[in-house]
């Protein structure tokens, strides 16, 4: 007789996944119709996980042979997740539609990778890591491809698939190193094995430089980047934001778990790798982005900057440094997802507009779209009172602190605000051109609703966060106090 | 009641200003006026209750700043020196109100102007009944404010502007040694407020103390640097050259500003900083010597310049002279004084000269007045009250004051007090000779202007006539009414401490007893030749003063040329600033910090973001080496350093 494991921890993905069958199915073999359904049905299915997953509550608790985490730092990412996955359904509804690129096999893609990012955040081996993370990109390929009837689509998917096959290698490479030296691949006895010697086997240490720079290529940090620009640029915009948001957020995730957690007691060797990643990103994603006028490709270097601020708390290496970056990650989302909205809003004579030069005077035209284009580009920019500046503000102050200790964390934080004065060009130019220049051709009206909605609510987010930042701050602090004790 | 003297002004500049254009000329005219005639009413019986009935107080409003030991409150006090100057501020203030709705009624722009009379009103009144330093200041900054804002009232013309301009730059360098001064008591005396600073005065006097490595005494050195504001503010030898060119502004600007009330404000001040200057002998002595040398060289200057206004406004200059070295000879009583009957015959000189080029259709050379007594009778007459007083004539208001003031010098009994008594004798006859040199030109001998302009000769509206008729009274009688109270022997009752003089510097005191008759009636003798010498070359022998000019063409153009004061300035201070600003602009900022800092820094910039941009090639290999060599380099930085 068999023991069968716990499912109850797992209750939120094995939901997921029997909904997105179920799904799948239906669209199948259903009329041809049913893909604005599906789309309606995978927001529900995704709001349906989040309460489970909010159900659960923020016990530690470990199943399948240990291979399973969930606790509370498990919770707050995957309510993250749920809902940068949910807006971004949202905003591809009407996308899809006017583009006729209207394919059930959207929503249902895109659920299939938050599935594999609910998996990643939730990993605690080697193994299910692996799994999580192949189940999220695996279907990223297909989503980046998604019109393959458009040859800088098909680029895009064929690209990220290349490069991700060998990010995959390197992060395989990195497990199977760890394990041949430490003999393990499950995470608390890594940790254990680590707290035990008093230094680290060479193996484990290049393993998880591997296994690092396996995972620096999801969150697009220099020098793994170089896909970026070139996917965002391709993909279909909607396919953007969410690769800009959830996967990120997901990622980031499991970056912290695996580093907070079996490699906690190496902090002296990761923070090294963290450092020079951060670094490279803030300088290269602020300063490449100068030269963008696809806005697509902006928001590309951009959200390469973006990782890099987000790299810097962790760089910290303090339980402060991991809730500034949850803090962080929370607010970036939020942004980044409100920014694509605008950019899906902007579209002239029904195409798409992607040049920045193009919004030259859109403040006369929408004074409205204007007004919540400024407020992402001056919350990206870091500008208080926005909800941007908070997000710096807590990286940069768990830098400092723990520059106290590292001296060498203060280059770091030099670079840091440096490169924010660089970043704050081109968010302030795109600003300039908006408010300032002449108008060159009018924009056609905004009519879908389910976008006007997302815009509102992240810029509202985005305005008023600093009047109410106590849920966010609470539940990064009760987030990164569970990565710490457990 | 003390409050609403003070801050009516100020209401009715508020109300002038912003809602000017709702209630119109007429109604800023009235607010304005009404508030001034009620704020002077209001400060005639202050002066009975505080100056005659010796209720001095003090009225706290509110604590302006408290930062650490450092607290100022904002409060209005009034002792006798106090509603003496508010007498002096609020009767003139109210006068040139009036005067300035007939002066000004062809300009486009009455409520402004009607504001800014009352504003620079309020801050004088605010600087008069300052508690402390730091409001003194304040008063005396937006004092200098408002008479940069009326002086360049017309500021269509390139002439007036620069005028402001000129005022305010050479007031800020007064202003400068005003703001060390201030930060100088507070570090002597640990607080700005008066009370405390002149009770402390005495005990500090003698004592040094180091500025980096110079020993100096400590209560001269903070004396002389707040002089220098002083000296900025009433325009003494060296600051002065702002006040001329000052004339720009309309005529009542110059009456209000120039004449009575903002270039008193540093005899004022060093009236009210009496209990500290008595302790700084040789501040003092400089203050003695400045002032004459000012009261000379501005009469001298007064004597060779045609228009109207300037004459007036030298001749303030020179007024403003007497007053310091009265103060310089502790005779601050007769400064304030003169300061008092000065305020009423130059305000009416000035409202006076105002109705000549009202009526000569904007003329202000004299060489193109003359003959125009008849025609303009009643401000033939004011002119004539206005110079008897200036010159110093028996019972005019000029007589007992200027006499007290020259008194007191000789008296001191010092050889600073002697030299200041010749100089002020040598200035009386140089006042009298000018005064009338201005009134006969203007008024007698053959008409030189245009038939157009004749035949449009016309006196003034009753507006402007009644407020002349007003100060004349004023210059009358203001000095037989004043001088027993002032000067007098009683004279101790009234100042009550707000005058510090010691025993042994009352040279008014020494002034009373016994001094040699020649001596008593050197002033008159010298105001009555300087008369019979401008009767002698204007009228007597027209072309004696041409004559006298070529004999002496060298000096003459000294004089004319204002002693080269502001060519001196402009090859000394202005030239060598503008070659240093055009070096630091050009090559300093343009080519230095501009190329290196932002200029430099911004295209470093956009290189590296092109260089940064040209990574990315789109070659899908060129991604993947980037990958791997970035891996090999963090691996190998762990192998190398162990």
């Amino acid at each position: 007789m068999v023991e069968l494991p716990a499912f109850l921890p797992a209750l939120p993905e094995l939901f997921l996944a029997v909904s997105t069958m179920a799904l799948l199915m239906f669209g199948v073999f259903g009329s041809d119709g049913t893909a604005r359904l599906v789309g309606q049905i995978a927001v529900v299915v995704l709001l349906c996980t989040g309460l489970l997953v909010i159900g659960h509550g923020t016990e530690r608790a470990v199943t399948f042979n240990g291979m399973f985490v969930m606790d509370g730092f498990g919770a707050y990412m995957k309510v993250l997740v749920l809902i940068g996955s949910a807006l971004s359904i949202i905003l591809a509804q009407g996308y899809a539609e006017r583009e006729h690129m209207n394919r059930f096999e959207l929503p249902v893609l895109m659920l299939f990778a938050t599935l594999g990012m609910l998996l990643m955040v939730s990993a605690n081996d080697l193994i299910s890591l692996y799994v999580g993370l192949e189940t999220q990109s695996l279907a990223l390929y297909v989503v980046a491809a998604f019109r393959r009837d458009h040859a800088k689509s098909s680029e895009a998917g064929l690209k990220y698939f290349v490069l991700g096959a060998l990010s995959s290698g390197l992060l395989l490479y990195g497990a199977s190193l760890i394990y041949g030296f430490g003999g393990t691949t499950q995470f608390d006895r890594i940790a254990g094995l680590i707290a035990a010697s008093p230094t680290p086997p060479v193996g484990v240490v290049v393993g998880m430089v591997f296994a690092v720079a396996g995972l620096a290529f999801k969150i697009s940090a220099v020098p793994f980047h170089m896909w970026t620009p070139d996917v965002y640029e391709g993909a279909p915009t909607p396919v953007t934001a969410f690769f800009a948001a959830a996967p990120k957020v997901a990622a980031v995730a499991l970056i912290l778990r695996l580093l907070d957690g079996p490699f906690g007691h190496m902090v002296e060797q990761w923070s090294q790798v963290i450092f020079a990643l951060s670094l490279a990103s803030m300088v290269l994603g602020s300063f490449a982005a100068i030269q963008q006028t696809n806005i697509k490709r902006l928001m590309a270097y951009s959200s390469i900057a973006n990782m890099g601020f987000a790299l810097l708390g962790l760089a910290a290496g303090t339980e402060q440094g991991t809730r500034g970056v949850v803090v962080y990650m929370t607010i970036y989302m939020v942004m980044t997802i409100g920014t694509f909205a605008v950019i899906l809003c902007m579209k002239q004579h029904g195409r798409m507009v992607e040049d920045i030069r193009q919004l030259a005077g859109l403040s006369r035209s929408h004074p409205l779209m204007a007004l919540g284009t400024a407020i992402f580009m001056f919350s990206l920019a870091g500008i208080p009172p926005l909800a941007g500046f908070f997000g710096k503000l807590y990286v940069f102050l768990a830098v400092i602190e723990a520059a106290a200790k590292h001296s060498e964390l203060y280059i770091l934080a030099v670079f840091g605000v440096l490169s924010s004065v660089v970043g704050a060009f081109y968010y302030l130019r795109v600003v300039k051109l908006i408010y300032f220049d002449d108008p060159i051709e009018t924009f056609d009206r905004q009519s879908d609703d389910s976008i006007a909605a997302v815009l509102v609510g992240t810029g509202l987010f985005t305005m008023f966060f600093f009047a109410f930042p106590v849920p966010v701050l609470n539940g990064a602090a009760a987030a990164a106090a569970a990565l710490f004790t457990g | 009641m003390e409050v609403a003297a003070i801050f009516l002004p100020l209401l009715a500049a508020f109300i002038a200003g912003l809602f000017g254009r709702w209630i119109g000329d007429r109604g800023a005219q009235i607010v304005t006026c009404g508030a001034l005639i009620l704020s002077a009413a209001i400060s005639v019986f202050l002066f009975i209750d505080v100056g005659l009935h010796g209720h001095n107080r003090v009225i706290e409003l509110f604590t302006f700043i408290a930062s650490g030991t450092f607290e100022v409150s904002w409060a209005l006090r009034f002792d006798s020196l106090t509603v003496v100057m508010l007498i002096v501020v609020t009767v003139v203030s109210a006068a040139v109100h009036v005067y300035s709705v007939g002066y000004m009624a062809h300009d486009h722009h009455k409520p402004r102007f009607m504001a800014y009379l009352s504003l620079f009103t309020f801050f004088m009144l605010m600087l008069v009944t300052a508690n402390n330093f730091v409001q003194l200041f304040f008063g005396w900054e937006g004092v200098g404010l408002c008479s940069y804002l009326l002086i360049g009232f017309w500021y269509e013309k390139p002439s007036a502007c620069s005028a402001a301009m000129k005022a305010f730059i050479v007031n800020r360098v007064g202003d400068f040694g005003f703001a060390l001064g201030i930060a100088a008591v507070f570090v002597l005396f640990g607080s700005v407020d008066f009370a405390t600073v002149f009770a402390k005065a005495p005990s500090l006097a003698g004592q040094s103390f180091t500025f980096l490595s110079w020993q100096a005494d400590a209560l001269t050195v903070t004396c002389l640097l707040l002089f220098m504001g002083a000296m900025g503010k009433s325009a003494q030898l060296g600051l002065h050259t702002w006040l001329p060119d000052a004339m720009e502004g309309p005529t009542p600007v110059s009456a209000l500003i120039h004449a009575a009330t903002m270039v008193t404000a540093g005899v004022f001040m060093v009236a009210r900083l009496s209990p500290m200057f008595e302790y700084a002998p040789i501040a003092l002595g400089v203050v003695t010597v400045v002032g004459a040398a000012t009261a000379l060289i501005a009469g001298t200057i007064g004597m060779t310049q045609f228009d109207i206004k300037r004459v007036i406004a030298y001749s303030t200059m020179s007024q403003l002279g007497y007053m310091f070295f009265a103060c310089g000879v502790s005779a601050y009583g007769a400064g304030i004084f003169h300061l008092l009957t000065h305020g009423f015959f130059k305000a009416l000189l000035f409202l006076g000269a105002g109705s000549v080029i009202h009526a000569m259709s904007d003329e202000q050379d004299m060489r193109n007045m003359g003959g125009i007594w008849k025609l303009i009778p009643f401000t033939y007459g004011v002119m004539w009250v206005g110079s008897l007083a200036l010159a110093g004539i028996p019972i005019f208001a000029g007589f007992y004051s200027k006499d007290a003031i020259l008194e007191a010098a000789f008296a001191s009994g010092t050889e600073l007090g002697a030299f200041a008594f010749w100089v002020g004798v040598g200035a009386a006859l140089l006042t009298a000779f000018y005064s009338w040199r201005l009134l006969f030109l203007t008024f007698h001998g053959k008409p030189r202007a245009n038939e157009r302009v004749m035949a449009h000769v016309h006196e003034s509206p009753l507006v402007m006539t009644i407020p002349l008729g007003v100060l004349a009274l004023g210059s009358i009688f203001a000095g037989m009414l004043f001088a027993p109270i002032l000067i007098g022997e009683h004279r101790g009752d009234f100042w009550q401490g707000s005058l510090v003089v010691l025993g042994n510097h009352d040279s008014i005191e020494a002034a009373h007893h016994g001094l040699p008759a020649w001596i008593e009636h050197q002033p008159l003798i010298a105001g009555l030749s300087g008369i019979f010498i401008a009767f002698l070359c204007y009228v007597m022998i027209p072309d004696l003063p041409g004559k006298f000019v070529r004999l002496f063409r060298p000096l003459h153009n000294f004089f004319l040329r204002k002693w080269y004061f502001d060519e001196l300035y402009d090859a000394m201070l202005v030239k060598p600033a503008l070659v240093l600003g055009r070096g630091l602009w050009k090559t300093g900022d343009g080519a230095i910090i501009d190329g290196f800092g932002p200029d430099g820094v911004a295209a470093r910039t956009r290189a590296a973001a092109a260089r940064a941009a040209s990574l990315e090639s789109g070659y899908v290999f060129h991604y993947a080496f980037a990958m791997v060599i970035g891996l090999v380099v963090i691996i190998t930085w762990f192998f190398v350093r162990g």
